[in-house]
Parts: structure tokens; C-alpha cells; sequence
């Protein structure tokens, strides 16, 4: 693996030719692990920061550490901490990056979240298709620390999209197959063999590694100061080529994508995030609050740019196909939205829609929203609203049998397996 | 103490008993799972709800109590 890196903030990735990914490396640049001492005692610390889970949500990371050591206090039990390195959309590479050049932040954010909740085990979740080098290295990484106070195990998931999902995680750990399950009670209640679990989103842990050491005045030194702190991005300009990025929250998106010149459209949040023109995007900063203006949100920083030779509508029709495959299929309107959606955009990209197609489809999108155990219809119905918002003159072009692509080489990447038996979510 | 329904949408197989007994708060969309009025069941309704939530046949329908 040999990543694109960009850090003009030099917090989770190492600078241009700095190695951290040992653990004399890493011992020699941020010192020994900052125990407590004390279960909770860091959680005020990250209340301060301001830092939120880096994995989509948002979610404030003090607050489930907070339910989780409730739960567990109140429960008398020991829970688990576990890091998600799964990131499961295919556009997105910051946490297997980050895994990959800076193992050991990682590690101690996992250790000093396991000391925060009285934890007594943890687990690192990483990805099937890294598991040859990501995994490797983590093995090693895991093997090379003397200062844990937990043990750690690692383990893969499997290359499904929804395998990232919390409850879909807790439900593989526990020897399932990796799809979601009904999210109430909260995993921070019951999780891991039915006991209070945090999950927590591998760069969230790194992040609170640093406030750990350094301070939440030192986090929210830089972004906002709604939203402070850096994020790591995986960006995909015009040339297609991923570059993962460390930003500052705010960072204006025309100095992250570069050659806007030559783009039609950003797609923001990756393939349950939200389609944006490009002269909209060029006046947005990165940050929920400048998002939400679009309906768009920072989610797992996926930024990517589509080339002006290609047609959205495309794209869009290969990834929405994608993402009703990879639907678990366990939620009535899912089931039965995802493909026809999906169908219906084909068929509307193909220029061989029936009238009434178009009204079909944002139906179906608003039919299907908020009504699954997770959000992989609101996240994909997101998507293709968004789709038939920013690619609407493509649409009418399409309805005329002509599309203004001059480039029919698929842009984004869409993995070619689909789950075909429930073999293929363990 | 206000109530609000709620569906587990993985065990609800669409059987649409619930549309049924309470149509004042829920409908069927067109592939026959429930779409359900999620503000506080009115006191009025509050037997009628009780009554779908025990004649779904795999009991995927719940009434909440809610602080609020």
C-alpha cells in the first residue's frame, strides 16, 4: 500500500518521509501512552474538545463514552471497546491509510478509551480487502506494544458495504453474519455478548489519543469553533487518482479540489452522501454547518470531484445498483425500494425510461427514507435525490436518446462482488 | 405519560393487520409495509393501538412510553 498523503496539519499522519508506523517510532514522538489512572477521567477532557466520531455520524464522542460507563457501572459488568477500522464505502481509504502510516495513535486511543470506560477488552475491526497489508502490519503493530493495559484482537470484516455499520459489526463479533440489526437497545447499552460496547471510529480514537496528551485547548486550535479539530479526507480530483488529505474543519472545498475549471459536479460524503454542482460547492467550506446548506454533511470525508467528459447520471445508475445489492435486505421498503430505484435510474440513464419514471423514482426515494433499521435507504435515497437534482439537465439530454459524456470509462469505484448467499456476510 | 408506536422494520413481514385495526394512524405503502404516524397516539386511539400491536403476527409493533 503506498497512499497519496497530504498534511498541511501534521496531527494523524506523519509529515513527508516521517515513519511512525513502529513502535519505537511512535514511543520516540508522542511519549508513553497518558494513562489516568482513572476510569472517566478523560471524558471531560474530550466533552472540552469538541471532538465528534469521525466515522459519519458526528456523534459527540464524549457522550457515548459517557453511556457507556453508565451502562456499565449501573450493569456491574466490564464492556468492550472497539475500533471501526472498516470503513466500508469504496470511495473511502482515510482509515485504512491512517491504520496503515500511524498504527500505533490508534492503538492508544483504543487503550485510553478502554481505561475512560473500565473496559477489559478490546478489538480492532478492520476490512477483508486490507487485510493482507493493513492487517499485517496491525498483527505486528499489536505484538510490538509492552505498555497496553487490555488486550487487543483483530478482526476482519467482511467486504460488504453495511459491514462498518455499529449493530451490523456487534452482530459479526458475536459470530453472525455482518448485517445490521434493530438499533434499539443502543449498543452502548447492549453490545458485544450483551454487554455496553463503544464503538468508536478509528481516526475518532487517534484524535483522542492527541487530546489525551495534548489537551482539548490544543485540539481546537484549529476548525471552527462549532466544529474544531482536524479530519482525514479521501479526495478524488479530475484525475481520479485518491489523495487522503488531514483538513482542518472549514477548510474551503476550492482549495482541497484543485482544477475546478474542469468539473462538473462534487459528489460530498461518499455513496449515501449528496451530489452538488460545481459552482454551488465552490462557495462551500467543510464543515456540517456550511454542508447543511446543500444537504450535504463532512460524513466519513469523502470529496470527489466528476470530470466534465463524464455523465453523472452514469455514475450515479453503476453506484445506486451497487448500493441496492448491497442492501441487506432485511427491511420491507429497502427490499422492495432499492431495485426498483435502482432499476429506474438505469433505465432513465439508458434514455429508455416510460414516462412517469422520474416521479416513480423520487417517490420511491421518499418512501424508503427513515423507514430501515439503519440508514442504508436514507443514506442511498440521499443519494439519488441528489442525482436527479444536480444532473436534471443531463436528465432531459437523456430523455432526447443524447448524453453529453465523451468518456464512458466508469470514474468511481464500485466494487464487482455482490453478496449472493448468507455465506458472504460473515 | 404520552405513547407512540413503533415498528422493528426486520421482523415486520408486511402482513397489514395493524393498518387494519388503527387506519387512523397507519397506512400501508404500496408494497404493503405499515407507514406509521409517529407523533403521540391520541387517548382516544390508545385501545385501538393496543389492539394492532397484539394482532401483529410477529409482534413487530410496539407502543413506547415517552417523556415529553
Amino acid at each position: 500500500m503506498t497512499p497519496a498523503v497530504t498534511t498541511d496539519v501534521p496531527r494523524l499522519l506523519p509529515r513527508d518521509g516521517e515513519r511512525i508506523q513502529n513502535w519505537r517510532a511512535h514511543s520516540a514522538k508522542f511519549g508513553r501512552i497518558p494513562y489516568r489512572n482513572a476510569a472517566g477521567s478523560l471524558i471531560n477532557d474530550i466533552e472540552a474538545s469538541g471532538l465528534t466520531g469521525r466515522g459519519g455520524a458526528a456523534f459527540p464522542t464524549y457522550r457515548k463514552l459517557a453511556a457507556v460507563l453508565e451502562a456499565s457501572v449501573r450493569k456491574r459488568v466490564r464492556p468492550t471497546v472497539i475500533a471501526n477500522g472498516a470503513e466500508s464505502e469504496p470511495a473511502s481509504e482515510k482509515d485504512a491509510t491512517l491504520l496503515w502510516l500511524a498504527p500505533h495513535l490508534v492503538l492508544d486511543g483504543l487503550q485510553l478509551a478502554a481505561e475512560a470506560v473500565g473496559a477489559e477488552s478490546a478489538v480492532l475491526y478492520t476490512h477483508a480487502h486490507r487485510a493482507g497489508d493493513v492487517g499485517a502490519r496491525l498483527r505486528e503493530a499489536i505484538a510490538d506494544r509492552f505498555d497496553d493495559h487490555v488486550a487487543v484482537r483483530l478482526a476482519i470484516a467482511p467486504p460488504r458495504f453495511l459491514a462498518g455499520q455499529e449493530t451490523a459489526l456487534i452482530s459479526h463479533l458475536d459470530g453472525g453474519p455482518a448485517i445490521p440489526r434493530f438499533p434499539f437497545p443502543r449498543v452502548t447499552e447492549q453490545g458485544l455478548d450483551g454487554d455496553p460496547t463503544l464503538v468508536q471510529n478509528a481516526e475518532t480514537l487517534a484524535h483522542l489519543a492527541l487530546i489525551a496528551r495534548f489537551g482539548p485547548g490544543w485540539f481546537r486550535e484549529i476548525g471552527t469553533r462549532r466544529e474544531p479539530g482536524s479530519f482525514l479526507a479521501t479526495v478524488r480530483r479530475a484525475d481520479g487518482r485518491p489523495r487522503i488529505m488531514e483538513l482542518p474543519l472549514g477548510t474551503p472545498v476550492p482549495e482541497v479540489i484543485g482544477g475546478l475549471g474542469q468539473v462538473t459536479a462534487l459528489l460530498i460524503g461518499g455513496y449515501h452522501g449528496t451530489w452538488v454542482p460545481v459552482a454551488r460547492a465552490a462557495k462551500l467550506r467543510l464543515d456540517n454547518e456550511s454542508l447543511s446548506s446543500v444537504g450535504a454533511s463532512v460524513g466519513a470525508g469523502i470529496l470527489a470531484a466528476l470530470p466534465g467528459d463524464r455523465c453523472g447520471l452514469v455514475e450515479s445508475a453503476r453506484i445506486l445498483r451497487y448500493l441496492a445489492l448491497e442492501s441487506a435486505g432485511q427491511c420491507g421498503p429497502c427490499l422492495n425500494g432499492l431495485p426498483r430505484m435502482s432499476a429506474a435510474l438505469t433505465a432513465l440513464a439508458r434514455g429508455r425510461a416510460p414516462r412517469g419514471t422520474r416521479a416513480d423514482l423520487e417517490r420511491w426515494a421518499g418512501l424508503v427514507t427513515g423507514r430501515g433499521a439503519c440508514h442504508h435507504p436514507d443514506g442511498t435515497a440521499r443519494f439519488v435525490a441528489s442525482a436527479l437534482r444536480t444532473f436534471a439537465a443531463e436528465l432531459d439530454r437523456h430523455g432526447r436518446g443524447q448524453c453529453g459524456a465523451t468518456n464512458a470509462a466508469p470514474f468511481l469505484p464500485v466494487p464487482q462482488s455482490a453478496a449472493r448467499t448468507e455465506e458472504d456476510w460473515l | 405519560m404520552k405513547q407512540r408506536l413503533l415498528v422493528n422494520p426486520i421482523d415486520c413481514d408486511g402482513h397489514g393487520a395493524c393498518a387494519e385495526l388503527l387506519p387512523e394512524m397507519i397506512a400501508l405503502d404500496e408494497w404493503g409495509y405499515p407507514l406509521i404516524d409517529g407523533r403521540p397516539v391520541p387517548p382516544a386511539l390508545i385501545k385501538d393501538a393496543r389492539a394492532a400491536v397484539s394482532a401483529c403476527p410477529k409482534l413487530a409493533l410496539r407502543l413506547l412510553e415517552v417523556t415529553d
